[in-house]
């Protein structure tokens, strides 16, 4: 092979994995008609968006960066809070809060990165634990500020770009979600295709060898950690935005445990598996919520144990011949 | 002869084990230094402590008259030190292809943009490209590393090392493990290295030592027991007593 | 202030007869059992109603937090444990979270979500004073019920045919299978062990930590500090660990009740942090 030739071969070899899939036009399309789809649903539809965005976050470290935790409700908690503490006592001007949000998360990310840096998965989880335990605590401490057990209350906000009111329909904050959620998913899936997306895989895959590569390790990882807890504190803002309330709720264990379910349905490690996972424990929850209400926990804890048993090879195994289906439809359709 | 890497009366020692006890080392430029000893003689070590995988007990390392001894592994690579290692340290999930790209971009200070694409880095693409043809890896280079054949991952661990352009070049027993029918192919590889990179070689195979080799330098119990020639290392008595010996069965 | 750190004893010994358990197992299988903390709640609800419904006195039911807590812990490990300790740790993580989201949801559906309290016989309420130490009869009874059983559970692990066993095989389940030592029904007998440990520390401690059905995410941590900070391979250790826990516990609390259970969280991180070579890396190697 001669050598222009190949390097033709190598530019479109590395071009090939950044490309767009037709599929993936289809999803985003059809996750902003979903606001004329489904006009009754637009309340689920947001919490959907949310927690995609959150899921979308643990995927960047989880799936990318290979770093497990088991507390990524800090950063969550730690953008609700911003958000809503900032709507109250300064501006009730929605972008103000997302930034203030995923500047105090990714702060509180970039502080706590040198605790995950080393140590085997399990440290790490029991880390990322413990950093989400304190933050709880402190939340619930600090009543005067965060509103303790009862909540953050008398959140008002601005409409979007002095436009849209937030309604009760949620319409307004179906799209805003929606938006927030597709430009920083815009923005992960440039930055995991790029040198410093490479480098991480680099690292999620053999930390020795990528040091040998002339990789900083730590330095990469950490940024990828404040990235992922900035994106986390969106998720928060969103959250706190939407709703006009933050509860310690939002700091809570559940939520990490939930995250990494969502993130077990979706598979890792391609920024899709953290969206697919979310509309799928949501419409769940809602489906299991309609005739038992109560004892969700129950049924996400089966799951759970169902899926580690043996269930995910399953759903895995279903999820890509659906997307092999789908490939293919999509490149008859370009034909 | 100048010297590009030197170490002065380094040791390091595990509890009570001295693993590398006051070794003083010089690889002169452009050599093709061989570093040789029986198990256990502290070789692998005296690597890890060479790259920065650990820190010495006592003593300096220098690299270009630099002393790196503090230095992280990153930055000793960025100074132009690279090895390969001993058990095949690859990224499984990547392709060729992707690895060396990998490493080049690193070298080109790449590796902190968020959001430049690979694709569009004409620089990066191009020698990336040359890597691959002249380690022969470029019909392979578009499969999952994980999946290739020992022998070629073996060349891909020099491929990677080399990629980063080093004026130093370790390797730890690049042919273990392989096969005999692959092992010529990797053993052409190793000589047609430039002859501005510097080599240090550590290997079992007396063969390939012998046949690649202008100096060796041999280690036994963590001490430089002689140092030489391969000529004169072939008939000092100690050597043989000490290495040579039980090694030619090997 | 001494009467303080009399309850953090008492506090802590509890925390050890709950905590031991999983050190030895984690340390045995490498396993990571999030879900210790459901068999301590089985316990503790095994003896509520044994008191309540069968009129059972408290020293009997006792026994009966044990066994049923060694059962259940025997038949899950044979069902549903067993496949997992190939797992990764992420995989093990979750799993048990799942268990334990399980039983807390099961619990709050079988016996309500209302805290649990039982009725202690009178020669075990009320406190007596020695030198100005408050000293409350049920800590008292605490204490040495679980000192007992510290010493015993280390004189067993020390001294007998059992104890050597399962050190060689926690050192090095590998070389241990090829000595001939059947390891896995070694783990499964510490299994049902540790869980009955767990099923009598979780009785005990209803009067001192309260028994709700979130009682296993509650205390999880708590479990994990003290087999973290006390290492697996020896019962001392641990048992320093939940002494250090509980006594800092009560001892925080009381003094700056603002910051609660703040303290031991980022005593655990710290810990974590400055021996990150403690049990994890010696566990895996």
């Amino acid at each position: 092979m001669t050598m222009p030739v190949l390097e033709t071969r190598v530019r479109q070899a590395l071009f090939a994995s950044r490309r767009w899939h037709p599929a993936e036009i289809v999803f985003w399309c059809l996750a902003f008609a979903a606001f004329l789809l489904f006009p009754r649903n637009l309340l689920l539809l947001n919490e959907i968006a949310i927690l995609a965005l959150f899921a979308l976050s643990l995927d960047l470290i989880l799936g990318y960066a290979g770093i497990v935790s088991l507390g990524h409700a800090a950063f969550l908690g730690m953008g609700a809070y911003a958000a809503g503490l900032l709507a109250k006592h300064v501006t009730a001007d929605p972008f103000a809060g997302l930034l203030a949000g995923m500047g105090a998360a990714g702060l509180l990310g970039l502080v706590t990165s040198p605790l995950v840096l080393r140590g085997t998965d399990l440290t790490r989880l029991m880390i990322t634990l413990g950093v989400a335990l304190i933050l709880y605590e402190l939340a619930n401490s600090f009543s005067t500020l965060t509103g303790g057990a009862d909540g953050l209350q008398g959140i008002m906000m601005a409409p979007v770009l002095g436009l849209f009111d937030f309604d009760i329909f949620g319409r307004t904050a179906y799209l805003y979600s929606l938006s927030v959620l597709f430009l920083l998913f815009l923005i992960a899936r440039r930055v995991v295709h790029s040198p410093f997306g490479l480098s991480l895989r680099a690292i999620r895959d053999n930390p020795l060898r990528a040091a040998a590569s002339g990789v900083p390790n730590d330095r990469r990882l950490a940024a990828v950690y404040t990235l992922a807890a900035a994106y986390a504190g969106a998720a928060g803002a969103l959250l706190a935005q939407t709703t006009q309330f933050v509860s310690l709720d939002v700091l809570d264990f559940h939520r990490s445990a939930d995250l990494m379910l969502v993130l077990i349905i979706g598979g890792a490690g391609y920024l899709y598996g953290g969206l697919i996972g979310a509309i799928a424990f949501k419409l769940l929850q809602d489906l299991i919520a309609s005739f038992t209400p109560q004892y969700w926990m129950f049924w996400i804890g089966l799951f759970l144990v169902l899926f580690v048993l043996g269930g995910r090879e399953m759903i895995h195994g279903a999820v890509k011949a659906a997307a092999a289906r789908f490939a293919r439809l999509g490149k008859g359709a370009a034909r | 002869m100048s010297a590009v890497l030197q170490t002065f009366d380094l040791s390091k020692s595990f509890g009570g084990i001295t693993a590398t006890d006051h070794v003083d080392f010089t690889l002169a430029k452009g050599a093709r230094h061989a570093l040789i000893g029986p198990n256990g003689a502290g070789k692998t070590t005296f690597v890890n402590q060479l790259t920065g995988v650990l820190r010495p007990s006592s003593g300096r390392i220098e690299l270009m008259g630099e002393d790196i001894t503090r230095l992280p592994r990153e930055a000793r690579v960025k100074r132009g030190l690279a090895r390969t290692f001993q058990i095949n340290q690859l990224f499984g999930t990547m392709t060729p292809l992707e690895m060396i790209a990998l490493v080049t971009s690193e070298r080109l200070g790449r590796g902190s943009h968020p959001f430049r694409a690979l694709d569009r880095d004409l620089e990066l693409v191009g020698q990336t490209a040359e890597i691959l043809t002249r380690f022969r890896i470029d019909d392979i280079m578009d499969r999952r590393i994980a999946t290739l054949p020992y022998g070629k991952q073996r060349q891909i661990e020099i491929a990677a090392a080399f990629a980063a352009r080093p004026s130093v070049l370790l390797l730890d027993e690049p042919a273990a493990g392989v096969p005999e029918a692959e092992r010529r192919d990797l053993m052409q590889t190793v000589a047609a290295l430039p002859d501005d990179v510097s080599v240090l070689l550590i290997e079992h195979d007396m063969d390939l030592v012998f046949r690649f080799a202008t100096r060796i330098t041999v280690l036994v119990n963590g001490r430089v027991l002689a140092e030489g020639t391969p000529e004169e290392m072939a008939h000092d008595p100690a050597v043989r007593a000490a290495y040579l010996g039980e090694g030619a069965h090997a | 202030m001494l009467t303080i750190l009399f309850d953090g004893i008492a506090y802590g010994m509890v925390l050890f007869v709950l905590g031991c358990g999983l050190s030895v197992t984690m340390g045995l299988m490498n396993f990571v059992n999030l879900a210790h903390g459901a068999f301590a709640m089985l316990g503790g609800y095994v003896a509520v109603l044994a008191m309540q419904r069968l009129g059972l006195p408290f020293l009997a039911s006792l026994p009966l937090a044990f066994l049923a807590a060694a059962l259940v812990g025997v038949v899950l490990e044979r069902l549903i444990y067993r496949p997992m300790y190939t797992k990764s740790h992420l995989d093990q993580v979750m799993f048990s979270i799942g268990l334990v989201f399980m039983a807390v949801a099961g619990t709050d559906w079988l016996m309500g979500s209302t805290q649990q309290f039982i009725r202690l016989p009178d020669w075990l309420q009320g406190r007596f004073e020695v030198a100005g130490i408050g000293i409350g009869r049920y800590r008292l009874f605490v204490i040495v019920v679980c000192g007992l059983l510290a010493v015993s559970l280390q004189w067993g692990f020390t001294r007998t045919r059992f104890g050597s066993r399962l050190r060689a095989a926690v050192d090095d389940a590998r070389v241990a299978r090829g000595l001939g030592i059947p390891v896995n029904r070694l783990f499964a007998l510490t299994f049902a062990l540790g869980s009955g440990l767990a099923g009598l520390g979780g009785a005990l401690g209803i009067e001192l930590m309260g028994l709700d059905p979130t009682f296993p995410l509650k205390f999880m941590i708590y479990f994990l500090i003290v087999v973290t900070v006390g290492g697996t391979s020896s019962i001392t250790g641990p048992f320093f660990a939940a002494m250090l826990l509980g006594v800092a516990d009560v001892v925080g609390k009381y003094l700056v009740p603002q910051v609660g259970a703040f303290i031991i969280y980022a005593l655990m991180v710290v810990l974590l942090i400055t021996r990150p070579h403690g049990l994890f890396a010696r566990a895996r190697a």
